[in-house]
């Protein structure tokens, strides 16, 4: 039952987030590049103040998830890294933290664009 | 006296031969079963949409000419037109004929441009046939113009489809000769009202094809109770309620008489939102069935006004608003 | 009347016409979706912890996000993710999934411009703004840090 809760609350707040985007479509006309950018920057400055961990904390995947996760990793890397290597980490740090998200996306999409063709809609 | 604008042609062309090549989804259209050569699969045997769009302005030329019972030597200049960059799929296209060729670029009014041209060009006296060729294609549209075709996204209620067909016509000399001619023309003006989503194209053309209705009403002394049809581009199903209102302001009245080709194109099932667009979209509709109709003598007078969006991605990125054109021909079975 | 108040009203005009979204359904949709692709993000750190029960919170979770980004890429692929996506609308935007997706569908639909200038190029058309503000913000957030020293 606690899974159960607890997976709820993943399934709840991820889909907020989403419809929360959702809303900024349909009234700004925004391109989805456009929402990535700024969901990825709320992410970052959410880890700035200190909040997502709170929301993490809660949410597991929920939080993790959308892109904002994503924003989040590049701005606890910023930090971790500072107190560990000072200026230099500062440069390091955001992109060791998603290094494994972005080498698998990049692998990934070669590999499929070796093997698949783009389609056209119907 | 007609202005400038609107020529009115003394010796009329006539149109000898049509034909149309058109895509999986227009053949699951409305008007499906008209068209000359359906596709099933879109990349025509081809590796790249590009190459399918090329392929089928070819076998368009190929066929109309045919159609129109000549050779390619028979041919005095071939007019080409579409919305890649540089027109390459008209160009290209071009390589397969032994005919001298002009390019020319109307955005979506291609067709209607390319009429009207030839038809000054014949009824002037310098040359005698003239093929008209042009054409879109959803796919490599969509990859030039939007984004990737496999990007996760929606498209907005204001979007209009790409049409996937080419279509082309065969002008000839019309003297002494009956059948389906074109016996007035205006060419557009550039108008911008500074309409700037480029998801919304038929609110950013509906003033230029405004403008050059009423321009062409004025200058041939006609109102548009005495067409059988008057038949707009591919202004959707918003610009054609925009094109009614603005004309009812002015007084002139469109009735049951008026069509929008990309309205028409595809049916209300097939998720386009505001209709059909391109090149594509009013050619394969007039050189089919309304072609058809005109010679069997079921429609005795056409107004055809193509219009175009004449936008490019860098102009759009740079916040720029969308002119509008629009061109037209009066085709009359005389 | 002048060129400037014409075009005023006839934006105006135009506005009053287009017609809006149909809201509810797809915020629906998008809420869907998006929670859906969380419980399976979910899911499969679950499932690592079960199989590598030593594994450390971090570890886990980049599993989870490897395993979304490989799992949207095969979808962008094999042609289905464009038709979630036209369903979902943010919902499968802004997931992970999503950035995959915008790495993944370029990369395919050029690669007929070559491996170089086509597939590689353009790979990042929609990611890279995504790459470079994400890190952009997060330097001047670091900065901050680094200045206060927190």
């Amino acid at each position: 039952m606690e899974t159960f809760y607890s997976y709820l609350i993943i399934f709840a707040v991820g889909g907020f987030i989403c419809l929360l985007a959702q809303i900024l479509i349909i009234r700004t006309k925004m391109t989805s590049s456009r929402i990535l950018v700024l969901f990825v920057v709320i992410g970052a400055f959410l880890e700035g103040i200190q909040v997502f961990k709170y929301l993490e904390e809660f949410a597991g995947a929920g939080a993790r998830v959308p892109i904002i996760g994503f924003g989040a990793s590049l701005a606890r890397g910023a930090i971790q890294g500072i107190k560990e290597n000072g200026f230099l980490g500062l440069l390091a740090g955001p992109l060791s933290a998603t290094a494994i998200g972005i080498t698998v996306a990049v692998l990934g999409a070669y590999l499929f664009a070796l093997i698949f063709k783009s389609r056209t809609k119907k | 006296m007609p202005d400038k604008q609107t020529v009115i042609f003394k010796n009329a062309p006539i149109i000898v031969g049509t034909f149309t090549v058109a895509g999986p989804k227009e053949k699951k259209g409305v008007f499906g079963d008209y068209f000359h050569l359906t596709l099933d699969n879109d990349l025509f045997g081809e590796k790249t949409f590009e190459k399918a769009e090329c392929k089928m302005m070819e076998t368009a030329i190929a066929r109309a000419i045919e159609d129109a019972g000549k050779k390619d030597g028979d041919i005095d200049l071939l007019l080409g037109g579409d919305l890649l960059n540089q027109t390459v799929s008209s160009s290209f296209s071009a390589r397969k004929f032994v005919i001298p060729y002009v390019g020319v670029y109307g955005a979506c009014s291609t067709m209607a441009e390319e009429l009207a041209l030839a038809a000054c060009l014949i009824s002037g006296g310098s040359h005698k046939t003239i093929a008209c060729a042009t054409g879109s294609h959803f796919s490599s549209a969509e990859r030039q113009y939007r984004f990737p075709l496999e990007l996760g996204n929606q498209r907005p209620p204001t979007s209009q489809w790409t049409t996937t067909g080419t279509a082309c016509a065969i002008l000839e000399d019309g003297t002494n000769k009956k059948g389906v001619k074109i016996t007035s023309a205006t060419f557009g003006k550039v108008v911008d009202f500074g309409v700037i989503d480029v998801n919304n194209m038929g609110a950013a053309m509906a003033p230029a094809a405004f403008d050059s209705l009423k321009a062409h009403l004025a200058n041939t002394h006609t109102s548009p109770d005495d067409y059988d049809l008057i038949l707009t581009g591919d202004l959707g199903k918003m610009g054609q309620e925009i094109l009614i209102d603005l004309c009812e302001r002015d007084g002139i009245k469109l009735h049951k008489n008026y069509c929008d080709c990309g309205q028409m194109l595809f049916t209300n099932k097939q998720n386009t939102f505001m209709g059909a667009s391109g090149c594509g979209c009013s050619a394969i509709i007039l050189n089919s069935i309304i072609y058809d109709r005109l010679k069997s003598g079921k429609y005795k007078k056409v107004l055809y006004m193509a219009t175009g969006a004449l936008l490019s991605l860098v102009t759009s990125q740079q916040g720029e608003s969308i002119p509008g054109i629009a061109h037209i021909v009066c085709l009359e079975n005389c | 009347m002048d060129a400037k108040a014409r075009e005023k009203g006839y934006l105006k005009y135009v506005d009053s016409k287009t017609p809006q979204t149909k809201m509810w359904p797809t915020l629906f949709y998008a809420f869907l979706v998006g929670g859906i692709i969380c419980v399976i993000g979910e899911g499969l750190g679950d499932i690592a912890k079960l199989i590598w029960p030593t594994l450390a919170e971090q570890s886990i979770s980049a599993i989870t996000s490897a395993g979304l980004v490989f799992l949207a890429s095969f979808l962008t692929g094999i042609g289905v993710y464009d038709k979630i996506g036209a369903f979902a609308g943010a919902g499968s935007i802004v997931p992970i999934t999503g950035f995959s997706n915008s790495i993944a569908s370029p990369a395919i639909e050029f690669k007929n411009e070559g491996f170089i200038f086509g597939m590689a190029a353009k790979m990042f058309v929609v990611a890279g703004p995504v790459i470079v503000n994400g890190l952009a913000s997060a330097f001047v957030i670091g900065i901050i840090y680094f200045i206060f020293g927190i």
